[in-house]
């Protein structure tokens, strides 16, 4: 099984969040970044533990500059073969679906993996797009994925449940928690990554569809109003008569 | 043109976040002087069908028959609604469909998305919607820049009013084409009576101030007497103390309910990624220092296991008086 896992850079989930030129941009200044962990914990994990009970290869792919070959590298380190960089700004769910889709028609891929969603964007978008351009079943949000010959049995969950779905290669999903438990590189896989093949293509230049005019703080909460734990009533009351919601 | 809006059905009813969703398309419709049609189908009433012209739209295509139906046979019937009306706006649900439909439909017709919506668009030219980004520690104002325009409403995000006329339905059965993924089983959670955690308006939280499953029994008690959904910090989970699906935050799921109580959660910044949108936080930690009280509306500082018993009995009086 040849497994292609969608990897995106994301910022630590502790950063704090704030723009520069005039709201338009993130501001990267001491930030540090991390494999979405979606994208890490579930997807690329999941594909490698499958990779090594039955056999196969597991590439990764970005869209990115050069800044996301260090996240390339960890993925490697992790158990990944060889990790694919597509040398673009990636501003636009569709121009990331695109380019990744083109790049899967022309290496053939029996399943592509992405994380539910990025914790940056949180878009859940791309693994969908990709399905749709590549005319592939797209099963979302999967939290568990087994393979035998070419069929995958996963579990998802929906509305108030779950469900239980077969369907056959190829295939793309999106991988949500329960896939997968997180792995750290040990000193052999990372020594390994820095010899593993890290190829850099440049953009078949797709459309982008969407753009991002400006970036906004949530207002500051106000001061916490604290209640005397011996009146909780006067807590329903507030809930009741001041914020109204119960 | 039209404002066509995706209603999802589950187990023969239509699910709450899709009359959201056609409130939120058929004010779009109106500042756009076209019509709102919503598409749905299932095993559900012609009165149901009908009803969801009170929410806004005036015209209702129904394909019948199929009670469930597969992602590619969704974007399908979708995509042959849109052709039908001649739509130029497509609203779904940011929930588990629409986050599998809408981006597979905006690439099918290169339409831009904006998944996840709070709000109504801030303006028409250019369409621009603002969306929760970084886990909701910032929006963004993302523009659409393709004629054809696709929207996903985060639950709970607009206010549903219900005072329109029934609307017309139609009959509408397309080819759905073949489908490539067998559903195996489904299992449902819980019980009936249970309230789903991404619809709830008021839920219960509890993390691990708590010490121990055991020490449940009081947070139950207070989510029955509120009507509130229960939910948890993911150690919480991670150790079972409590089902997966009830995990919050970054990596669980976000929700964004009226009213959020935490009891025994410090308020990681991981934690808040998932319940900032929540329009009221109470928060209950023996710790004043805790950070979640930051994010706060109202706190109690003390034991959860002296204020929640109290609590219980404050909303059962509250409820005996009203
Ligand atoms: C990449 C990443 C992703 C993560 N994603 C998530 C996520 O999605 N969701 C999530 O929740 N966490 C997530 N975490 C974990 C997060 O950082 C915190 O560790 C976690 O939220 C802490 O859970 P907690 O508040 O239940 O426990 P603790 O941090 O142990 O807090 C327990 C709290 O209970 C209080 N307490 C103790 N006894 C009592 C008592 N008797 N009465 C009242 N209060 C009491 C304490 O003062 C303390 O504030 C993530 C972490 C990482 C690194
Ligand atoms: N720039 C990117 N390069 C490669 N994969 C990406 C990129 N952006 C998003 N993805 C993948 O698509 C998933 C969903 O992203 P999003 O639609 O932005 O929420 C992520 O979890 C990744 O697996």
């Amino acid at each position: 099984m040849k497994y292609l896992v969608c990897i995106s850079k994301a910022p630590d989930t502790t950063t704090k969040i704030s723009f520069t030129e005039n709201n338009t941009k993130f501001n990267e200044a001491g930030v540090q970044f991390i494999v979405n962990p979606y994208d890490e914990w579930y997807a690329l994990v999941r594909a490698i533990e499958l990779k090594e009970q039955g056999g196969g290869s597991v590439s990764i792919i970005t869209v990115g500059g050069a800044d996301c070959d260090p996240i390339l590298r960890k993925a490697l380190a992790i158990g990944a073969d060889e990790a694919i960089r597509i040398n673009a700004e990636a501003n636009d769910a569709f121009f990331v679906a695109n380019e990744i889709a083109n790049y899967a028609k022309e290496n053939q891929f029996d399943m592509i993996l992405t994380g539910k969603e990025t914790i940056n964007y949180n878009g859940s978008q791309v693994g969908g797009m990709i399905a749709a351009i590549l005319d592939y079943p797209y099963i979302s949000q999967a939290t568990s994925l087994e393979i035998s010959g070419n069929t995958a049995t996963l579990k998802r969950d929906i509305q108030g449940g779950a469900e239980e779905l077969e369907v056959d290669t190829p295939l793309v999903l999106s991988a949500a928690k329960g896939m997968a438990e997180q792995r750290i590189p040990n000193m052999r896989g990372i020594m390994a990554a820095r010899t593993k093949p890290l190829k850099v293509v440049e953009p078949t230049q797709a459309e982008e569809l969407t753009s991002i005019s400006s970036y906004s703080l949530p207002a500051e909460k106000g001061q916490v109003k604290l209640i005397d734990p011996e009146n909780p009533e006067e807590l329903i009351n507030l809930l009741h008569n001041e914020a109204k919601v119960i | 043109m039209a404002v066509l809006i995706f209603a999802d059905t589950n187990q023969g009813k239509v699910v709450k976040s899709a009359f959201e969703a056609i409130n939120y398309g058929s004010k779009i419709a109106a500042n756009q002087n076209t019509d709102a049609v919503v598409v749905t189908y299932g095993n559900i009433s012609t009165e149901d069908i009908a009803a969801l012209g009170k929410y806004g739209a005036s015209k209702v295509l129904f394909s019948s028959g199929l009670d469930q139906m597969y992602p590619s046979q969704l974007l399908k019937l979708v995509t042959a609604a849109g052709e039908e009306v001649n739509a130029d706006t497509f609203i779904f649900s940011f929930d588990h469909t629409g986050k599998t439909i809408a981006p597979m439909l905006s690439a099918k017709l290169k339409a831009g998305l904006v998944s996840g919506a709070i709000d109504y668009p801030s303006s028409y030219a250019p369409f621009t919607v603002r969306k929760n980004v970084f886990s909701g520690k910032a929006f963004a104002d993302y523009q659409i820049n393709t004629d054809k325009k696709i929207i996903s409403l985060l639950p709970n995000s607009v206010e549903t009013n219900a005072d329109g006329n029934n609307a017309e339905v139609v009959e509408f059965n397309p080819d759905l084409g073949e489908n490539k993924v067998g559903i195996k089983e489904i299992h449902t959670k819980g019980g009936d009576g249970d309230i789903l955690l991404t619809e709830a308006e008021l839920v219960v939280s509890a993390g691990r101030g708590l010490k121990g499953p055991e020490n449940w029994g009081m947070v139950d008690e207070l989510a029955k007497e509120l009507g509130a959904a229960t939910a948890c910090s993911r150690p919480v989970a991670d150790i079972g103390w409590r089902p997966h699906h009830e995990h919050v935050g970054q990596t669980g799921i976000a929700i964004r309910p009226n009213l959020y109580i935490a009891i025994g959660i410090s308020g990681a910044i991981q934690h808040l990624a998932g319940v900032n949108g929540s329009k009221v936080i109470v928060v209950i930690n023996k710790d004043p220092e805790a950070p979640f009280f930051k994010a706060a509306d109202y706190g109690i500082v003390g034991d959860a296991f002296d204020v929640v018993p109290k609590l219980v009995d404050a909303v059962k009086k509250y409820k005996a008086a009203s």
